[in-house]
């Protein structure tokens, strides 16, 4: 329990494992903390991007799923409202074609007509000459009664 | 019973003497007519050796205690991984960062030797007090042996302590370290002028010239008092407790010698204080680091106002 040289060599002792700890313990121990320190909140971070990525992943996926499906829809409904439009102007077709095939035989019959009434006529001037020539036995100067004659193809 | 008494008294005496290596003054043993570097005999020799002298038990087992810890946390600092840390690196993890933390905590300043020495006290100071809680006889039991045996000692010469921290050399110069530290850091930190301010200008101070000129030796004398108790109440708490404690070690390993009852009842007794020990020598030694820091963080700071 003398105060004596021990004094001055734990002094010395001291400063050197001060000195020989900082140097050669503190830095690298706590160095590499720090760096698992970075590396478990940068990994925290990472896992934390990456769930809000997969969230607005799944986000758009849903809102996509969305669009696609009113898409198909509207499709679907414009198929519809096309093919109906195509019903109809076919119809409408249809009728008008009806319709103009039904004039078209119309005039044709009306043409006929007029045609046969023309011959018929014509028959029916040469007819009845011939008849009254029959019939007064004598022939008729067709000059003379071609005015009677016409009138009376007139009528027909 | 005179006689038994005497031998507890040596006994006692006997575990308190230091192995001393010193400069032996002329005339103090019989026919030694000049000073000669030697062993001291007994605790007379060693006192009268003076300050010329080393603890060479306490020397070696600071240095022994202090290697054990420096290799300890070499080996870990050497195969440090950022990695997942395993076994031995998860100890001086949890212990570095408890350090860091105190440091953290109380040291709001930027330097890179508080923590560390913060560090080196705290374990080094364990392990000098730990060494209480090793059997009190028997690593001089086996000082005893050796000497004897491997260096013709006589067996009464033989002198071995093995807890460094109840010898105040030891614990005054590492409290006179961190003393010199504090000086350094105030002259550095608030310059001279400022560190003299610091000591002269509180805790009394006036607006009035003459009575500021009548309190500054006033407050000298106070504040260096405060200042000089700093490292001497750190170095002197740490011995007192240990020397306490070992003190106690003592008075019970002398209950061996009383018959079988009192010779169990101290070795439920050893028990029961060792126990008791272990809260007392990490106490210290957490004591000693934190007083530490806190005498570092005074010493840097500046705006201080009492």
């Amino acid at each position: 329990m003398n105060f004596n040289l021990t004094f001055i060599g734990q002094m010395i002792a001291f400063a050197i494992f001060v000195w020989l700890t900082m140097r050669y313990v503190w830095a690298p121990i706590t160095k590499a903390m720090a760096e698992r320190q970075k590396q478990i909140a940068d990994g925290l971070s990472a896992a934390d991007r990456a769930a809000r990525d997969l969230e607005l992943a799944q986000e758009k996926a849903s809102q996509e799923l969305r669009t696609a499906k009113q898409q198909s829809a509207e499709i679907v409904e414009m198929a519809n409202k096309r093919s109906n439009q195509i019903i109809d102007e076919a119809k409408h077709q249809a009728r008008i074609e009806g319709e103009r095939l039904i004039a078209a035989a119309k005039s044709e019959i009306e043409q006929e007509r007029n045609r046969a009434k023309e011959a018929l006529r014509a028959e029916v001037a040469a007819l009845a000459i011939a008849g009254a020539e029959k019939i007064l036995e004598t022939s008729v100067d067709a000059k003379a009664h071609s005015d009677m004659l016409e009138k009376l193809a007139a009528k027909l | 019973m005179a006689g038994e008494t005497l031998t507890s008294a040596e006994y006692i005496h006997h575990h308190l003497t230091n192995l001393t290596f010193g400069k032996l003054p002329a005339h103090t043993r019989p026919g030694q007519d000049q000073a000669v570097w030697t062993m001291a005999h007994n605790s007379n020799e060693a006192g009268a050796m003076g300050f010329w002298a080393v603890h060479l038990d306490m020397m070696g087992w600071s240095l022994v205690l202090g290697l054990i810890f420096f290799a300890l946390f070499r080996t870990v600092a050497r195969n440090v991984t950022s990695g997942v840390p395993r076994g031995l690196q998860n100890f001086a993890e949890i212990i570095v960062d408890f350090v860091q933390d105190n440091v953290k905590n109380m040291f709001p300043y930027k330097n890179v030797m508080v923590a560390p020495m913060a560090l080196t006290i705290l374990v080094w100071v364990f392990l000098m007090n730990f060494m209480d809680l090793i059997a009190v006889d028997l690593l001089p039991w086996v000082a005893k042996l050796v000497g004897v045996h491997l260096m013709g000692a006589e067996p009464h010469q033989v002198f071995f302590k093995v807890v460094p921290s109840t010898d105040p050399n030891v614990t005054l110069g590492m409290a006179f370290d961190v003393f010199l530290l504090i000086l350094f850091y105030s002259v550095r930190e608030k310059g001279l002028g400022g560190f003299i301010g610091e000591l002269s200008l509180h805790p009394f101070s006036s607006k009035n010239i003459l009575l500021q000129i009548v309190f500054i030796p006033i407050n000298l004398v106070l504040e260096l008092v405060n200042l000089i108790a700093k490292p001497v109440s750190l170095g002197l708490r740490l011995f007192g407790n240990m020397y306490a404690g070992e003190m106690i070690f003592i008075l019970i390993a002398l209950m061996y010698s009383g018959g079988i009852v009192l010779g169990v009842f101290g070795g439920a007794l050893q028990i029961v204080w060792g126990f008791f020990h272990i809260l007392i020598i990490s106490l210290q030694a957490f004591i000693f680091m934190v007083l530490t820091i806190v005498y570092m963080a005074q010493a840097y700071d500046t705006g201080e106002s009492h």
